[in-house]
């Protein structure tokens, strides 16, 4: 065996590779619960990939075909129905550790620096997850599959100009059709997940660079023994990969659990009207996304012409902000110049409040790139932050479920208000945080972190 | 970077070779990107569509598909063209200002023969289907003052016989007339423009 291995290295950088990743790289050593999630994440791109390629094996990506091949894996393939249930379920729990292993760098400014690229490597890959559930939800050529897709590439008609050929070009057609299927379906399951796969690499490369951040928000690699080893610090393997295999274990129980006794979670994960095959002349009653899109389609649907003006407020609110921090007349002049174009662009009727919904959705998700650089707290965990942050945390977080809630109800009357004011939550949260953050009374931070 | 012991002449060569090179990429791109527009099949399967509207009794409605989205042929009586006037007050564009429609189709019964009105069945909010509801009154459930019109189940969108939308709907247009012209009294084909007219 060892000889074996001594040819390979020679060969290779076999004991360097894993030393340098596992065995002599040194994790903080006071992770908690929330340090699961980032394992688990990769746990469920594994079960994806695998009960994919078995998927694929039985399912046909044709307009006339694919529905009935989908039931077919249900009742006649062996087991189809396991390794289908198994991708349906690993679908919502990837976007739960997901949702769950980026709260966890909130908390904790695991996004400060020196980790700002690795935060931005994660947020590609979080985007990149959404194109790839947003693209498998269509093979099923369910309705909701059907009319999900139509909805969502429609929005693309709502940009100025491009917008009409740019929607037919994603759809290959005039409408969705056999070759948006075809062409989603190529995506699904070669495209993106060759780049989710090189995105996590480059993440898990990012992160042993940088190595990790812990609760306390403590650099472990400031304060190192004589061997250069952090003194906080301890070895990947074999303490972690320990740690990790009982949190992989308990998540299987819960996966399990989920697959065997409630796959479609009451509509959850899988929707009722998905039930029925595809069709164009008739729409489902509420065409709702599978609950990890909800706070952005609410984001989506609460932007109507009403709701312009009280967005006009909070830039000019933002801008009087940022106008008041600074001295420097040059950046005031910028601040209260982009606030007035921005409030023109709202206020002027030029752009339709349809296409300003797409556009706070998209900025929904591009403002996560420059949260390293929002944030002006001095500390980084949120154990040393002050009332202000923790209120501001607070008010995003229940504004976040909220606008989840609000995605899968009809949007009329109150519910409409409700996503209004919970999409300015969302953006305050975001814009304001240069601001609180520096308000806000922070505790000292320990020099080494605490058990 | 040191610009220290740079061969400019070298150095040239790397910039423009890498220059030539990107061009290169990008023809090489075309045939990709080009290649996800609509292929010739999609395209004649927008072909203009011929239909035969002399069977429609007063007061119905057909379905045809034209490139893949139902287009509507109703064939309104003297009621239906009645209520379009009365309705006048609640819809948002009445004249048909911003919306979408050829040049030749009347603005406001949004029609080349009033009688027969031709739209795309396809909501202007966010391309879901709109549902008849033909009848005047509360037969359909739309309370006593509706007229006659469509309803759209997904955001709450309404539209007059006219196909034009209501104050206070998400929509944000009527719903859109495709090009159509007639070839006899009793035929229409959709998808092509009416003679003369741009």
């Amino acid at each position: 065996m060892q000889k074996l291995i001594n040819w390979i290295d020679e060969r290779f950088p076999l004991i360097e590779t894993f030393e340098y990743h596992m065995s002599k790289y040194y994790a903080p050593k006071n992770f908690n619960f929330w340090y699961y999630f980032g394992v688990l994440s990769i746990v469920v791109l594994v079960i994806q990939i695998i009960t994919g390629i078995f998927l694929t094996m039985h399912y046909k990506p044709d307009t006339g075909l694919a529905f009935a091949s989908v039931e077919y894996i249900m009742r006649d393939v062996e087991w189809g129905w396991l390794i289908r249930y198994m991708h349906s379920t690993g679908a919502s729990l990837f976007f739960v550790v997901v949702y769950l292993h980026m709260y966890r760098g909130v908390i904790y400014g695991s996004y400060r620096k020196p980790r700002e690229l690795l935060w931005i490597i994660g947020v590609i890959i979080f985007i990149a997850l959404m194109a790839e559930a947003f693209m498998g939800y269509l093979l099923p050529w369910g309705n909701m599959s059907y009319w999900g897709a139509q909805v969502i590439i429609s929005l693309f008609d709502a940009i100025p100009g491009i917008g009409p050929v740019l929607a037919e070009w994603v759809r290959g057609d005039f409408v969705v059709s056999d070759a948006t299927l075809n062409r989603f379906f190529a995506f699904h399951v070669i495209a993106l997940p060759l780049v989710l796969i090189v995105l996590v690499f480059l993440h898990l490369v990012a992160l042993h660079a940088v190595g990790s951040n812990n609760p306390d928000g403590v650099e472990i690699k400031k304060n190192k023994d004589e061997n250069g080893i952090p003194r906080d610090g301890i070895a990947f393997h074999p303490y972690y990969t320990v740690k990790d295999i009982v949190g992989v274990v308990v998540f299987l129980m819960v996966f399990s659990a989920i697959m065997f006794f409630a796959p479609e979670m009451g509509g959850l994960f899988l929707e009722h009207d998905n039930f029925n095959p595809a069709n164009i002349l008739q729409t489902p009653p509420e065409i709702v996304p599978l609950w990890y899109f909800t706070p952005y389609y609410s984001i989506l649907r609460a932007t109507t012409a009403s709701f312009l003006p009280i967005l006009t407020g909070a830039v000019f609110l933002v801008a009087l902000l940022a106008i008041l921090d600074t001295r420097d007349m040059k950046k005031r002049m910028v601040f209260a110049g982009i606030a007035v174009v921005l409030a023109f662009g709202l206020l002027s009727g030029l752009i339709e409040a349809k296409v300003w919904g797409v556009i706070l959705m998209g900025a929904s998700l591009v403002v996560l790139f420059f949260l390293s650089w929002l944030d002006q707290s001095p500390v980084k965990s949120i154990r040393y932050r002050g009332w202000i942050y923790k209120l501001a945390l607070a008010l995003f977080i229940v504004a976040f479920i909220l606008l989840g809630y609000l995605g899968m109800k009809p949007a009329s009357g109150i519910n409409v208000i409700l996503a209004q004011a919970g999409t300015v939550v969302y953006f305050l949260f975001f814009f304001l945080m240069p601001f609180y953050t520096k308000w806000d009374k922070t505790k000292p931070v320990p020099e080494r972190v605490t058990s | 970077m040191s610009k220290q012991g740079v061969d400019r002449t070298r150095r040239r060569l790397l910039t423009i070779t890498t220059g030539i090179g990107a061009v290169g990429v990008g023809f090489v791109a075309a045939p990709f990107v080009i290649s996800m527009t609509p292929s010739a099949r999609a395209k004649a399967a927008g072909a203009p569509v011929e239909v035969d509207i002399s069977k429609i009794e007063p007061g119905m409605k057909i379905t045809v598909e034209w490139r893949g989205k139902p287009v509507w042929i109703l064939r309104r009586t003297k009621d239906m063209l009645a209520s379009l006037k009365k309705v006048e007050p609640k819809v948002a564009d009445p004249a048909s200002k911003k919306s979408e429609q050829p040049s030749y189709v009347d603005p406001e019964n949004r029609a080349s023969k009033e009688e027969f009105l031709v739209v795309l069945g396809v909501c202007t909010h966010l391309g879901c289907a709109p549902k008849d509801n033909l009848e005047p009154g509360n037969v359909s459930g739309m309370g006593d003052d509706w007229l006659g019109g469509f309803f759209c189940p997904c955001h709450g969108s309404k539209f007059d016989l006219a196909g034009r939308v209501f104050k206070n709907v998400p929509a944000p247009t009527n719903l859109p007339v495709p090009p159509y012209s007639y070839l006899t009294d009793s035929r229409i084909i959709i998808g092509v423009d009416e003679k003369g007219a741009a």
